[in-house]
């Protein structure tokens, strides 16, 4: 069989594992921005130790390798609770989701220690509560502020999600080196593969580019200079 | 005058920052449709007086009635209060995510439990009293500095309150902007709204006040109507003070 035919024989094969990789990135962003906004709020807002316990948590996803966080989930945490036959991909989204938190936690608290105290004062003093004040006046813009920072985070974990080969997840580098050891030709999988990481990394940054143009407020421009 | 007329009463107000004591005992009560401007150096608790009022700087000591009612030690019930204590700060403080009538009718829903389009008529209303609503579209970064103020007093007066505050509403303009903000503050006397004023400005303090309030380190030092600032001998010190200013 000439490499062509090799290619065209398994490229649906490897562009089925756009759907792992796509679904471990959602989990990152998506799992990532129901703990990590939840968690800086915390972090501004909450007592000392509500606080504390989210800096416990920053701490321990920021502090470990990613390979380690998978390997501890994966070998060590789930068997543990009993949950040892859940699949690899549910680990790797779990743990993304988590690791991605803690780095969306230290974007939202960045962005809501930004806004001038001034606007908490005006909320307060047309009678708003401390919880409206936040959810009304504080939040919408420290969200608008965080965007482009938040939306840096999907190249790094667009490229995060190929760690979870090491747990036999079925996305695109699983994928390509499945077809590296049956067919044992290296080069032009692997950059097929590469193609494919990059085709996603431009699809995405420009579907974030498209949300930042779309929600910009006068005043909260971004700046960013993607096209 | 009764004392139904009586809106606000302030009684021995204390507050200190840090070893700092920045009221040092602060009383006086203000009627229906009166205007009190507050004059004196800067740093002697003007601005912190009028924080008190409303809470969002809790006094150390000392009460504060709005019709009667304690505002001091309301718990939860202190939203309540302050939704009718209007507040306009020197550096506007418009909510910067929302249009101009969105900052006017935040409030309005969000507090009062108004319908979003009686809130926005009512919204609209209040844009028109100041001249603004010709920009209720525009977002507070397209504002000049006189519009947004004007845009904030909008939303304060929304709240239908029953005294105004007034934190050095033009201090952060230049110069040729203050006219059209001072003059939205002389029509709201005109209309017979109950404020409280802190300015630097001394000629518009001397032409709107009911009563001139001279502090100076932490203490009402003088107090009397414009009209005597010229010639009573209550009013020395303000005079030495005001005297600095080249517009007297």
């Amino acid at each position: 069989m000439d490499l062509s035919a090799i290619l065209i024989d398994w490229l649906p094969f490897l562009v089925t594992g756009i759907i792992a990789t796509l679904g471990l990135v959602l989990s990152a962003l998506g799992v990532g921005f129901i703990i990590g906004l939840p968690a800086a709020i915390g972090q501004v807002y909450g007592s000392r130790p509500v606080a504390f316990l989210i800096n416990v948590y920053i701490w321990f996803f920021r502090g470990l390798p990613l390979l380690v966080l998978l390997f501890l989930f994966y070998f060590g945490i789930f068997p543990a609770i009993g949950l040892g036959d859940v699949s690899p991909f549910v680990v790797g989204a779990l743990v993304l989701g988590l690791h991605g938190g803690a780095y969306q936690a230290e974007i939202f608290r960045g962005a809501i220690l930004s806004i001038d105290e001034g606007q908490m004062t005006a909320a307060r003093s047309l009678g708003m509560s401390r919880t409206q004040a936040i959810r009304h006046i504080v939040l919408p813009q420290a969200l608008l502020i965080a965007l482009p920072g938040w939306s840096n985070e999907y190249p790094t974990v667009l490229t995060d999600t190929s760690v979870c080969y090491a747990i036999g997840v079925a996305e695109l580098l699983t994928r390509a080196s499945v077809i590296v050891s049956t067919e044992y030709i290296a080069m032009p999988i692997y950059l097929a593969c590469a193609g494919l990481y990059l085709i996603l990394n431009y699809a995405g940054m420009k579907a974030l580019h498209l949300l930042e143009r779309r929600v910009s407020v006068p005043g909260f421009e971004s700046g960013s200079n993607w096209t | 005058m009764t004392t139904d007329d009586i809106i606000l009463r302030v009684e021995g107000l204390h507050k200190s920052f840090g070893s700092t004591e920045v009221l040092k005992g602060v009383s006086f009560t203000v009627r229906k449709g009166e205007t009190k401007v507050f004059i004196g150096p800067s740093g002697t608790g003007k601005s912190t007086l009028l924080r008190c009022i409303n809470q969002l700087i809790v006094p150390d000591a000392g009460r504060v009635y709005l019709h009667g009612e304690e505002v001091t030690h309301a718990g939860a019930k202190i939203n309540q209060y302050r939704a009718k204590i209007g507040m306009v700060f020197q550096n506007f403080n418009l909510f910067d995510h929302l249009t101009a009538v969105r900052n006017v009718e935040i409030a309005l829903i969000k507090v009062k439990g108004m319908k979003e389009n009686e809130a926005r008529e009512k919204a609209l209303f209040e844009l028109r009293r100041v001249g603004m609503e010709d920009r209720a579209d525009h977002y507070p970064a397209q504002l000049s500095g006189g519009q947004a103020q004007r845009v904030s007093i909008a939303r304060a007066l929304a709240m239908d309150p029953d005294v105004m505050l007034f934190d050095e509403p033009t201090s952060a303009l230049d110069p040729e902007l203050t006219g059209e903000v001072l003059e939205v503050i002389r029509s709201l006397a005109r209309a017979g709204m109950t404020m409280l004023i802190v300015t630097h400005e001394m000629r518009f303090a001397l032409s709107i006040a009911d009563e001139l309030l001279f502090m100076e380190h932490g203490r009402i030092l003088e107090s009397g109507s414009p009209a005597e600032l010229a010639t009573s001998p209550n009013f020395e010190r303000t005079r030495q003070f005001a005297g600095r200013f080249a517009e007297l």
